[in-house]
């Protein structure tokens, strides 16, 4: 579904992803951890070309979105991302929010969106709030919106980054259990995420990159018991226990 | 001071048909209207247009926006409408120039010309609010429309301006009182709208206190309304739950 092949990217100096290769089959859900400035953010950011890349190729669904002739916002509307701001539109009642793009972007009619939207809604437990507006949601509710607002493109994949980063502790288990429900209906997921919870429970692979590379991939019990490399080893440490 | 007021002056006859003082402060404040409108209207469509351009990724769109805010932003407004009147229409095709120079009522070749020119210049202004609206905007906007596949016209129109338009509604607020006062050099190329009307009755009546009052007046009122109604419109688009917004 999502394959990376030798993709190198710069950011003047800095080698910020170094020969990545990877590939996540259909219905699999990836984890990528690693250190912060490690460049797995930009890595799936690369994914839709949020971010751009110096060499390499990238093929999502058969595509690839390095080909300047890659019709790049179709492509980019079959796969969903979740930030780590939710960046929700302010001045859009969550109902809006949801229904904007399946509206502009695939031209659906407005009864039909409304309805996938409401049953999105459903879907994340937030029906209720389909008049609010983001502010006036708990940073929780509006990750939730927010992955309700990327699945309404009845996407392929689903991208999530640092969904859980930027919410208080007690809206961080909310937002993973809609995501792990989501892993369970069969999505493929690229998951950049510290809650290794969430990684030893949902994911079918865990990928660790650090300096732009990826130095270790394998299954979450098999990274978290006996992880290979000294860098991924001192991050879990920390990780765990962090005041040591 | 030792001076008469009288203040019905006003409803006194010009001596010009059956008009009294006040029907020229009348009309003269409809032209003030007319002009301040129709240049709104132009600046607004035009300073949007730039505004969206200077924040393009495209360098050259950029670049030309600059270079017209600079311009009209660094020469005099007087100086501008001078050029609009007086030597723009010299170097209109002939057939343009017979036109505007004999077709056209005095009147009207200087109302399109205040009009153009205040248009123009105030779109200046405009463009630097609009700019900074959407610069306002957390990146992350822009990245969540592209995300969904939106066209580059789309993340602008539904994601982005409306946004940058409730932010700079304040300052908005202000180039539009703005156009209204600068309406005020249209007298200097003979169109009759408020202050020339001002003058006028001035002159005639030799009651220069009392019409200077008077047109002071109008202008504070205009000005006045003009801003209860922006507020009114700020409180309108306002987004519920977002700063100061009705929970």
């Amino acid at each position: 579904m999502i394959r990376f092949m030798n993709v190198h990217k710069w950011f003047k100096d800095l080698h910020v992803l170094n020969d990545v290769s990877l590939n996540v089959t259909a219905g699999e859900v990836v984890v990528v951890c690693g250190p912060s400035g490690s460049g797995k953010s930009t890595l799936i950011r690369t994914v839709n070309q949020l971010e751009s890349i110096n060499s390499g190729e990238i093929w999502v669904d058969g595509k690839n979105v390095v080909d300047p002739k890659t019709d790049l916002n179709a492509l980019r509307a079959e796969v969903g991302f979740v930030f780590q701001h939710f960046n929700l539109y302010p001045h859009l009642s969550v109902l809006d929010n949801i229904t904007l793009s399946p509206l502009m972007v695939k031209k659906m009619e407005r009864a039909a969106a409304e309805k996938l939207a409401l049953q999105l809604l459903e879907r994340v437990g937030l029906a209720h709030k389909k008049d609010a507006f983001p502010a006036q949601l708990s940073g929780g509710q509006q990750q939730r919106v927010a992955i309700a607002r990327g699945l309404a493109m009845q996407p392929q994949v689903m991208l999530f980054d640092e969904p859980t980063s930027a919410l208080d502790p007690e809206m961080i288990g909310e937002v993973l259990r809609v995501m792990k429900d989501l892993a369970e209906s069969g999505m493929t997921m690229m998951v950049v995420t510290h809650e290794m919870g969430f990684a030893r429970e949902v994911a079918d692979r865990v990928v660790f990159v650090d300096h732009g590379q990826i130095i270790e991939e394998a299954q979450p019990e098999e990274f978290f018991m006996n992880p290979q490399h000294d860098r991924a080893k001192q991050f879990l440490r920390q990780l765990l226990t962090p005041m040591q | 001071m030792n001076y008469n007021w009288d203040w019905n002056v006003f409803f006194k006859s010009t001596g010009i048909g059956k008009e009294i003082y006040l029907d020229w402060f009348i009309s003269g404040l409809g032209w003030t209207i007319a002009v301040a409108l129709a240049g709104w209207i132009i600046a607004l469509a035009l300073g949007s247009v730039l505004g969206v351009m200077r924040t393009l990724p495209n360098k050259w769109a950029a670049r030309i926006a600059t270079t017209y805010v600079e311009l009209f932003r660094n020469v005099p407004l007087l100086v501008q409408l001078f050029i609009w009147y007086f030597l723009v229409p010299d170097l209109l095709p002939e057939r343009a120039q017979i036109w505007f120079k004999q077709d056209l009522s005095p009147a009207t070749s200087a109302y399109l010309s205040v009009v153009v020119c205040l248009g123009l210049f105030t779109a200046a202004r405009v463009c630097e609010q609009v700019r900074t609206g959407i610069q306002a905007l957390p990146k992350g906007q822009n990245y969540a429309a592209m995300a969904m596949g939106f066209q580059q016209a789309q993340v602008y129109r539904y994601v982005l301006l409306p946004q940058a338009f409730r932010i700079i509604i304040p300052p908005l607020t202000s180039e539009f009182l703005n156009i209204f006062k600068n309406s005020s050099v249209a007298s200097l190329i003979g169109l009759m709208e408020l202050l020339a009307q001002t003058k006028q009755t001035a002159e005639f009546s030799a009651n220069l206190f009392e019409a200077f009052t008077l047109a002071t007046v109008i202008y504070f009122v205009l000005n006045m309304s003009l801003m209860k109604f922006m507020g009114w419109v700020e409180t309108r688009l306002r987004v519920p739950g977002m700063m100061g917004g009705a929970k």
